[in-house]
């Protein structure tokens, strides 16, 4: 078994290292001038050519690259060309509003998905556990950016029941900040519960139709309890897999849903970054979302290999 | 399980209305606060080293403050300096300081600052506006409440870059850190920012003025104009500073909790010709196409028709505004016998233009306006600032370009042959220099002559000038109408 998480751990480092020299190289492509962008219309040839100097661009790509992935194994991403300032804290805070907005999307499409699925399977022949389905099929469909632009015009111009986008820090106005996340939390994890149902339901169909179900129902225990007591917790293995892979497309879905909802994540941060050409920061940002999905990868890999003892010996 | 289900459905619907019960998404708590969205952020709060108009549109005025400043219709009026003389050869400053005003950080504010002041834009400042600077030869700090300013050569343009971000006062105890503490003599301080989010003004209980009728200012940021709208109308912020897309304008003007005013700009859209290259090089063809443009559908596409049509670089609001709008009416055919006559025929031309909205949609119709005259224009949109700044503006790589010159008095860019306009024209330099060593009526004067030589010219077409719309809720008012100086002008703002 170690043998294969050191595998795993080489895969995901090696992909890593592969991923910061695309990002390295698409940015060096990109056309435009982080110079002239920073210093606006009026530069003069000479404060351009210093700035550039500073901002090291002057120099060959290779030499470039390799300041800035020996500043990030370091834990230092440089310098932003637009604010000036570190961007390893700036990253650290956006990250923080990025992880709460997947974190309540999670928990939306769990509270979603398990009851929902659950209901679908249990009821599969019966015309309101196939609504449920066909319901869940069309939540799927549903781009995060769409559902959110929806949930704006319903709640906050609407009704105004809630605000239409802006942060509050947790620390500073709890009840501002659980109202601020309860949109754009929803508009992402309606579509990621919508999706999980599916994986809810094929799996609880699955285990309804397992032996042990039958002889705990021929003991005595009702549909439900059976289900409850004996069938959750297998149903669950495949669906904790799912989940794991469905966290990444929740990072990308929060890039996009930040934007609907003006949160100052690591979505904002990266299209603010790109139009300004803060090309630093723009690779820091792709690495860090790089690097959080290959993590959900291996974390998944190597639990799958814990979950089920039949891959341990390979 | 049955019971389950339904407890977790009933906490899902406590998560959704439970947390919204009764109150409306506000984020005004009291009647002294008010939350203003705007388009583009802050970088930083140092605008001496970060270019752009974020930074002075939250903070001149408001946190800094300058010796003089521009009013609503333009002039030049005091501030830090309660009045100023200047010599007969209009070299000589002499500023008489208003007693009383204080940094907030505590210290005084003397001529000594202001030696400091002006004298650090030439040695620290990164940003080009600097230049503003150069004509000053010293400073002297005469009394605490009296400094000499002393030119090299007299400029009137350098007394009015002083109402902008070069002549803003700073404390020598108040520049360690600028681009997080801003320390000046303005109304409020900077009390608190989120990246990406907002920042917090609070008033600052030092200021020698009149205090500001709302003690806390929330600035919030939206990048996106429809998530800026949804925000005044889901009654998250009290208003919106600049309305950028005149499609959202009946929307508001449809409900009786805004009120919608409107204002003129600084901010000209130009339809630019590459005047260094041929065949626009030929100011037949230049008038040409100025004639083939209908400019009143273009405002009428763009922005609804809201907006000025203005026929020069001169906003309404500057001393020599002349309304020169109608010299060059539409005339297909006039435009078609033009072009024969330069013996112009076939002509193809690159628009490249920015990736905006009011660009995109105004190059559309330059586009086929000038298709019926039998000039094929391509459009080409170029990423904005990045790529549009390199290829056009930096490498002059375009025939034709559409974008706002949001800059007061950028007329003078057309006394600077290397600028993007490719325009060399002696006489309009010579008058620009005249203007700015005269007096007051000569400037006028010759300002008027710069304008108009620049339309017979041709140099480019001024298509309209942006109109300042802003929207807020009924009880907010005071606002400046027009948009002419880099800041959003908090102080004048005040309840029903």
């Amino acid at each position: 078994m170690s043998t294969r998480v050191a595998r795993r751990l080489a895969v995901f480092v090696v992909s890593l290292f592969v991923a910061s020299i695309v990002v390295f190289l698409f940015m060096a492509v990109l056309p435009g001038d982080p110079a002239q962008v920073a210093l606006g219309v009026n530069a003069t040839p000479e404060l351009l050519a210093k700035t550039r100097h500073e901002f090291g661009i002057d120099r060959s790509l290779v030499s470039q690259y390799l300041s800035w992935i020996g500043g990030v194994l370091h834990g230092d991403f440089g310098r932003s060309y637009v604010t000036r300032e570190a961007i390893t804290p700036q990253l650290a805070d956006r990250l923080g509003v990025t992880l709460w907005l997947v974190g309540a999307g999670m928990v939306v499409a769990l509270v979603i998905a398990v009851p929902v699925g659950t209901f679908a399977a249990v009821r599969h022949r019966k015309a309101s556990g196939a609504t449920v389905s066909g319901l869940a099929q069309l939540g799927v469909a549903i781009p995060a950016f769409l559902a959110g632009i929806l949930l704006v015009q319903i709640f906050a111009v609407q009704l105004r029941w809630l605000p239409s986008g802006g942060w509050t820090p947790p620390d500073q106005n709890a009840a501002e900040f659980l109202r601020g996340l309860v949109l754009p939390a929803l508009s992402l994890g309606l579509v990621q519960g919508a999706v999980l149902t599916r994986y809810v339901r094929s799996a609880v169909l699955d285990t309804l139709g397992q032996d042990y179900l039958r002889t705990a129902r021929s003991k005595g225990l009702l549909p439900g309890q059976a289900l409850y007591r004996h069938g959750l917790r297998n149903a669950s293995v495949p669906v904790v897999t799912v989940l794991g892979l469905q966290l990444s497309t929740l990072l990308i879905g929060a890039v996009v849903v930040e934007r609907v909802f003006v949160l100052p994540g690591l979505g904002s941060m990266l299209l603010d970054a790109v139009s300004q050409r803060d090309l630093l920061t723009v690779q820091g940002i792709v690495l860090v979302l790089v690097a959080g999905v290959l993590l959900v990868n291996f974390v998944v890999d190597v639990l799958y290999t814990v979950l089920d003892p039949r891959l341990r010996g390979s | 399980m049955k019971a389950r289900m339904q407890a977790a459905a009933l906490a899902l619907l406590l998560v959704v209305s439970g947390c919204s019960a009764g109150s409306s998404a506000s984020v005004s708590p009291g009647p002294d606060t008010l939350s203003v969205g705007i388009t583009a952020e802050p970088a930083n709060f140092d605008f001496t080293r970060s270019d752009g108009a974020a930074i002075p549109q939250a903070l001149l005025y408001n946190v800094y403050e300058g010796l003089v400043k521009l009013d609503a219709q333009s002039r030049i009026v005091p501030l830090l300096a309660k009045s100023w003389t200047v010599s007969p050869d209009r070299r000589t400053y002499d500023f008489f300081l208003r007693p009383g005003a204080k940094f907030a950080n505590g210290a005084p504010f003397t001529a000594e600052d202001v030696k400091f002041s002006l004298q650090r834009v030439k040695t620290d400042w990164t940003i080009s506006l600097k230049s503003a600077m150069d004509v000053v030869d010293h400073v002297d700090a005469v009394a605490p409440d009296h400094a000499r300013v002393v030119l090299s050569k007299p400029s009137n343009g350098w007394l009015f870059s002083l109402t902008g971000r070069v002549g803003a006062m700073f404390s020598p105890t108040g520049v360690a850190d600028l681009a997080n503490r801003p320390v000046g003599t303005g109304p409020y301080e900077v009390a608190s920012r989120v990246r990406g989010d907002s920042i917090v003004l609070k008033a600052n209980p030092r200021y020698w003025g009149r205090k500001p009728a709302y003690r806390t200012v929330v600035l919030k940021y939206y990048a996106d104009p429809t998530a800026l709208n949804n925000a005044l109308l889901s009654n998250s912020i009290d208003v919106i500073s600049a309305l950028t897309s005149a499609d959202s304008i009946p929307q508001f003007e449809g409900d009786d909790r805004f009120t919608v005013r409107q204002g003129t700009t600084n901010s000209e859209v130009a339809l630019a010709f590459n005047n260094r290259r041929a065949p626009l090089n030929d100011a037949r063809v230049r008038r040409a196409l100025t004639y083939a443009v209908d400019r009143k559908s273009v405002l009428d596409v763009v922005f609804n028709g809201r907006g000025t049509l203005i026929g020069s670089m001169v906003p309404p609001t500057d001393p020599w505004y002349e309304d020169l709008s109608k010299l060059y009416p539409y005339d297909p055919a006039k435009a078609r016998r033009l072009l024969a006559e330069a013996g112009v025929h076939d002509l193809r031309l690159r628009m490249r233009i920015p990736n905006l909205p009011y660009a995109v949609t105004a190059a559309q119709v330059v586009q086929s306006q000038l298709a019926d005259v039998g000039v094929r224009a391509t459009i080409e949109p170029l990423d904005f600032p990045a790529v549009w700044l390199k290829q056009v503006f930096t490498d002059h790589d375009y025939d034709l370009s559409i974008i706002q010159h949001v800059e007061a008095r950028d007329i003078t860019t057309f006394g600077k042959p290397t600028y993007y306009w490719g325009y060399d024209g002696e006489r309009v330099r010579q008058l620009l220099a005249a203007a700015d060593s005269g007096t007051p009526e000569e400037q006028v004067s010759d300002m008027k002559q710069v304008a108009r030589q620049l339309n017979t010219d041709a140099a480019a077409d001024w298509l309209f000038l942006f109109p300042n719309v802003i929207v807020a809720k009924k009880k907010v008012t005071g606002f400046v109408q027009n948009q002419v100086t880099e800041s959003f002008d908090l102080t004048g703002l005040r309840p029903v």
